[in-house]
């Protein structure tokens, strides 16, 4: 997606979708410039391109038991593959993780087609206090599921795979590099995964989470983190001027 | 040619070349000896009538000349600025003999220069075709698929070009850096194919959001495949992760398409150290290195496996770079890129080469020094090596013969492949080539399209 002439092109997942009405949802969080220029724009107001979708579809057939673990904002892909899953007849558990009460998102979307959704929240203030993996150790030792989904920031995913890689369990992350094009033509959202390069945006998004190597990814995530400051400065000090909005 | 100064347009990315003014185009022009021959329309591969469009410049009749260009060329700017005419047209120029060879390019920049300034003069007219006409696709809306829409729709055909990116032009557009081909320049051109009846969609994805076969039941009769080259080459040495390296794709992306390079007003970021190695020495490598100069790197290094006689670029690119400072460290093979702990790039370590035997391309093959590691201090390392296929469309299309590198098979006068309806041409079949060659290909398409469509 690109909002304007100056924005930059960047990946979200789409959240829900409707073939008939021509549309489709997108959930993003506004933390840095392109997010805080879309959740800006008002009904009626346009985003300059939109191309998708991208990347290789989720399969959500014949799996049997899975466990989505969504982290923040996270949650919003995990909805579409939860969703996907029990229209597939599979057996879903739903683990959302947030900082806190205000951050949980999609809890009432996702308990109309999964009744076993659990909440956790890192300061207590709403769910179950702690991280999405204390829920999903006391689950695995239960019951073994045949797939784990993991959907968040990278050191969730990394915590989850960590956690069920000792089990065996089978684990999917989706992967959120850093794109330009979303075509495998720039290469740069390249992630190491057992041993050898991949492209996230063409390879994947989804990738065996106990091959994925995310220390890497945690460290290429951040290669312009001052660039993107800067950009954020300069966007809000055009909203201060009334020169966006 | 008047050019910018090397020390001034370090820091800008304005045009280097300034090209000719009237006078000094007709003085060019007038050089010209019209030989009956014309060698050098045999070495157009868009078939340019050279001598034509040089005589109407003589004469100051520059409305014909423009017009004898595009005949059989539209997208004479961006040629007449990035065409490797030394190895064509001029080359095989009669005066060559004498070492003056006529400057074919500049005069094809002179003069569509002229008409972009002198819109009004020329008459520009939409022959789109009737809606009985067949529907032809092209993927792709670089020089190949830019050059085949053209002529197909010259021909009386209806037809969609679908790009993937937002912005026409290709590599146009995401590869050649505003100071060797302005931006502008390509959107000139792209709007005069529009305007004269060809239907363009960015953000199109043949292979994600239709397959070729979607395009069939949408009653279209024939297909060029135009994507190009689109999926960086790495070199899988240790090291090529780190944050501070990039693909030359990536790094002329953001740069062009995404204009970094006016960050922050433009949003999308780049990381520019202050030294800077880039891997290779054909164009590409040339354009990242150039660029990176003018995003304020104070020392840009060319490495290359081989020595400047094998370099792939142009030979006056090349004198640009040299003109503008970029060391050449030739006989150089990176073997790892260390880091620090956050993961940005320190060190290049390299080690240095012989020449051995020729390989397979003809040039003598590098051969690597035992014991003569070394390493240079860099903070960003930009790998320029080549591109492959992008397997994005091609994976989509059962029964579509490649080759052992993954790129079409294709006829190369013809443009034909093992799919009746599909043609293709352009860097996804020859791999990494010239904006030339590949509007070669876009024609001798257009022409296969047209006979198989009539038959």
């Amino acid at each position: 997606m690109r909002i304007n002439e100056e924005g930059e092109r960047f990946p979200l997942t789409m959240y829900d979708w409707d073939a008939e009405k021509g549309t489709a949802t997108v959930v993003c969080q506004a933390i840095g410039v392109s997010t805080k220029k879309l959740c800006a724009l008002n009904e009626g107001d346009s985003i300059l391109d939109v191309v998708g979708p991208l990347g290789h579809a989720t399969n959500t057939e014949d799996i049997g038991k899975v466990i989505c673990v969504g982290g923040g904002v996270g949650t919003a892909e995990a909805y579409p593959i939860a969703k996907g899953l029990r229209k597939n007849g599979n057996d879903v558990t739903v683990i959302i993780g947030a900082r806190n009460k205000d951050l949980v998102i999609c809890e009432e979307s996702l308990r109309k087609f999964c009744d076993k959704v659990y909440v956790t929240t890192d300061d207590g203030t709403y769910g179950q206090k702690g991280f999405v993996t204390d829920v999903l150790e006391k689950l695995i030792e239960k019951d073994t599921p045949d797939l784990v989904f993991a959907i968040g920031p990278a050191i969730m995913m990394k915590m989850v795979s960590e956690m069920t890689r000792k089990k065996h369990i089978k684990t999917l992350v989706s992967l959120n590099s850093i794109m330009i094009d979303g075509t495998g033509m720039c290469g740069g959202c390249r992630v190491q995964y057992d041993g050898e390069v991949k492209f996230a945006c063409v390879d994947g998004p989804e990738f065996d989470g106990h091959k994925v190597d995310f220390d890497d990814l945690t460290r290429r995530g951040k290669r312009y983190s001052d660039k993107e400051k800067k950009a954020l400065e300069h966007y809000e000090e055009k909203c201060r001027m009334g020169l966006e909005k | 040619m008047r050019e910018q100064d090397p020390k001034q347009r370090i820091k800008n990315f304005n045009e280097v070349p300034y090209g000719y003014n009237k006078e000094e185009a007709m003085a060019e022009a007038a050089r010209c000896l019209q030989c009956k021959t014309q060698p050098c329309v045999q070495g157009c591969p868009v078939e340019i009538d050279i001598p034509g469009f040089i005589l109407a410049i003589k004469e100051e009749r520059f409305s014909d000349s423009i017009k004898i260009v595009k005949a059989t060329n539209n997208l004479p700017a961006v040629c007449g600025r990035v065409c490797p005419q030394e190895d064509q047209c001029e080359k095989v120029c009669v005066l060559e003999k004498a070492g003056k060879p006529i400057n074919i390019g500049a005069l094809e920049r002179f003069i569509s220069d002229w008409e972009r300034e002198n819109r009004s003069e020329v008459n520009k007219e939409n022959i789109a075709a009737g809606e009985a006409a067949a529907k032809v696709a092209v993927i792709g809306a670089g020089p190949a698929g830019l050059t085949c829409a053209s002529d197909l729709n010259k021909m009386g055909y209806k037809v969609t070009i679908f790009e993937a990116l937002h912005k026409p032009g290709g590599v146009l557009a995401y590869g050649i850096p505003e100071f060797r081909l302005p931006k502008n320049i390509v959107t000139d051109e792209v709007d005069e194919i529009e305007a004269s009846g060809v239907e363009l969609k960015n953000n199109y994805i043949i292979g994600k959001i239709k397959k070729i076969e979607d395009l069939r039941e949408d009653g279209y009769k024939a297909f060029f495949i135009a994507s190009g080259a689109g999926l960086p080459y790495f070199m899988n040495i240790p090291g090529e992760n780190l944050n501070g390296v990039y693909s030359a794709n990536e790094f002329l992306t953001r740069v062009n398409l995404m204009k970094a390079y006016l960050f922050p007003r433009y949003d999308t970021p780049i990381n520019v150290g202050k030294k800077v190695a880039v891997v290779g020495a054909g164009n590409v490598a040339m354009d990242s290195a150039r660029s990176a100069l003018r995003l304020g790197a104070e020392k840009v290094s060319i490495v290359y496996r081989r020595t400047e006689q094998e370099m792939p670029a142009r030979i006056d690119e090349i004198h640009h770079a040299q003109e503008e400072g970029i060391e050449f460290h030739l006989l150089t093979s990176p073997v790892q890129i260390s880091g620090d702990e956050t993961g940005e790039v320190t060190k290049l370590v390299c080690l240095k080469n012989k020449l051995g035997e020729p390989d397979s391309s003809g040039r003598r093959r590098p051969i690597s020094i035992e014991g003569s590691e070394f390493e240079m201090e860099m903070d960003t390392v930009i790998i320029a090596i080549g591109n492959g296929p992008n397997p994005v469309l091609l994976e989509t299309i059962d029964g579509l013969k490649l080759n052992k590198w993954g790129n079409i098979e294709a006829n190369e006068e013809n443009c034909e492949t093992s799919i009746e309806d599909i043609f293709a041409g352009g860097d996804i079949v020859t791999g990494a080539a010239t904006v030339i060659a590949a509007m070669g290909a876009g024609k001798h398409a257009a022409r296969s399209i047209d006979k198989f469509l009539k038959s």
